[in-house]
């Protein structure tokens, strides 16, 4: 199981990590290795099986719909990398 | 002996006698930390004031003045939380974690964050951003991860316990390599409110201590419902049953399950000889032991390999340098911004996680990957079941190796990945496991014994555990440091 260099660009854009041309081929031969393991599960019939997404089975679980605390604004926004008053500051998003 | 020494137990008793003081105790520990972390490099930051400032918040709490290290992936409000990655270098998070909570609201105080491999993904604790934790008992040697910080701390004595977290093992095989106690409890028997998430329908949180007992006497206060985590289960599975009741009780009659799997070519020999050993000992214990087959193991790192770094690439979306955390400086617009920030703040193999779980998901590969993973975990998840109909707990050995030379498996990830082979699949069915020392290898390396229950059986875990623990004498022996 290979991964091409386009694809390792594909992934990376998805992800949104930009990664320089010696990671593209290092995480694409990587990958590939990883994949490769991974493809013995297709030894397994699995027809019919159901997936397991959750170790437990816990059905919907509800709770009261009641007005509760919450942060201040000013706790939210500490951690923030740029603020302006009571906003996220980021670069221009349009030309 | 030493007041850091202590065990969980003995220091709770020393103090009820006034024997000792809460400052003496902390103040012990405190020297304990100055004198040897340079060495072992397991804390990440350490909380003197805050810890001098928890004593005393609680006199009465059934961990009182007791100081314990936390892995620094759970939420200590106005604490410095990293998750030892760049990316969370200067969070300071504005909460508090629910099973940290807990601790505070028993009486104990929080000594200092644990270093890990970043976001918890290793084996080896060689991924922290910041630097690599060494093994206490040969400082050339790997800890183990994620939790390493956390094992290496509670065996060289720097705090009296330590909490950490398990999404493929990463309590359990550092605690191996470490030489002390490592619980991952049933998924759903702690919050995981506050812990940041890997792959949340694996991660569970759960103590790392010198003794069986100690195990108990962490879980007791942790464990619980929780409304602000609704993955953890309802009280009346979650609760508290006081874990401390089943120790001390004989395992006569015990069915010890021996999984024919998981004794197999790349198990080392003297590990297995030692973990042979281990389980005979539960025999003369009074146990009966029986064959099992649980026929998918051999499937349970690659169905790892798929659900963990797909639930990662989702969870680790969040971080896009706007509401906390690192930003890259220089982006021309957002989603440069975006795409800088990630790539400067995410070290190599929580890259590999993301884009391993991104190709996962990706249109196209869904059923390929992450749907037939998600099938193979129920066939996991059944040969435990089954398995569970015949025993009451499977022993096994908790890794197929002691603990290995830093470096040795940075290059291979498939190498690192193999290391959880025995520990992975309980993460996926969801099973509590505890590892617990069993003996040492000829070069005077930890080997550890797993024992795993059925769901919510942690007490008759933790009786076996407790049994192998008292018969034998590796708890009590110390690194040379």
């Amino acid at each position: 199981m290979s991964i091409s260099s386009s694809d390792v660009s594909h992934i990376a854009r998805l992800a949104r990590l930009s990664i320089t041309d010696k990671e593209r081929d290092l995480f694409g031969s990587q990958l590939s290795d990883i994949l490769t393991h991974i493809k013995k599960l297709e030894q397994l019939d699995t027809s019919g099986v159901e997936p397991t997404s959750h170790a437990l089975l816990l059905e919907n679980v509800d709770r009261a719909d009641v007005v509760k605390g919450s942060l201040s604004e000013d706790e939210v926004l500490a951690n923030a990398p740029d603020r302006h008053e009571g906003f996220y500051r980021v670069p221009k998003i349009i030309e | 002996m030493q007041l850091y020494e202590l065990t969980i137990k003995q220091a709770i008793e020393l103090l009820k006698k006034g024997e000792t003081s809460p400052k003496e105790l902390l103040e012990a520990l405190l020297s304990r930390i100055e004198a040897i972390d340079s060495k072992v490099k397991a804390f990440v930051t350490v909380t003197a004031d805050e810890a001098r400032a928890q004593l005393g918040n609680k006199t009465d709490g059934a961990l009182s003045g007791i100081p314990l290290g936390i892995k620094d992936n759970m939420c200590t409000k106005g604490v410095r939380t990293t998750c030892s990655s760049r990316m969370l270098e200067n969070f300071v998070p504005p909460y508090e974690s629910t099973a940290t909570q807990k601790l505070w609201d028993a009486g104990a105080v929080l000594l200092g964050k644990l270093n890990m491999d970043e976001f918890a993904m290793g084996s080896s604790t060689e991924h922290s951003a910041f630097f690599r934790t060494c093994n206490p008992w040969d400082l050339k040697r790997v800890t183990g991860g994620s939790s390493g910080g956390s094992a290496a701390a509670v065996a060289s004595d720097m705090c009296l316990g330590a909490l950490g977290s398990d999404t493929g093992g990463s309590i359990r095989q550092p605690a191996a390599f470490c030489s002390v106690v490592g619980l991952k409890p049933t998924y759903g028997r702690v919050s995981r409110f506050g812990l940041v998430a890997f792959a949340s329908s694996l991660d569970q949180i759960g103590p790392i201590t010198k003794t069986v007992e100690d195990s108990a006497i962490l879980l007791n206060a942790i464990c619980g419902h929780d409304p602000q985590d609704s993955t953890s289960a309802p009280e009346d599975m979650a609760g508290t049953p006081d874990f401390t009741k089943q120790i001390g009780r004989d395992i006569k009659g015990l069915r010890v399950g021996v999984p024919k799997e998981y004794f197999i070519e790349g198990l080392d020999a003297e590990v297995e000889k030692i973990n042979r050993d281990a389980i005979k000992q539960l025999e003369a214990l009074g146990a009966e032991l029986v064959e099992v087959s649980l026929p998918h193991t051999d499937y349970a790192v690659p169905v790892y390999y798929i659900i963990a770094p797909s639930e990662a690439s989702s969870n680790l979306a969040r971080y896009d340098g706007v509401k906390y955390g690192f930003r890259a400086e220089g982006a021309s617009d957002l989603m440069d911004m975006y795409m800088k920030s990630r790539s400067e703040g995410f070290g190599a193999e929580v890259k590999r996680r993301i884009m391993l779980g991104t190709y996962a998901l990706s249109s196209g590969y869904y059923d390929a990957y992450y749907l037939k993973a998600q099938q193979v975990r129920t066939l996991i998840k059944k040969d435990f079941h089954d398995a569970f109909k015949h025993v009451d707990v499977i022993a096994s050995p908790t890794t197929p190796e002691a603990a290995f030379l830093a470096g040795e498996k940075t290059s291979d990830p498939i190498k690192m990945y193999l290391s959880d082979i025995f520990t992975i699949s309980a993460n996926l069915a969801g099973n509590p496991g505890i590892s617990l020392p069993c003996g040492f290898t000829k070069n005077g390396l930890p080997v550890g014994l797993q024992l795993i229950g059925k769901h919510f059986d942690e007490a008759t875990v933790l009786k076996a555990a407790h049994a192998y623990e008292q018969s034998t004498d590796w708890h009590t022996r110390k690194p040379a440091l």
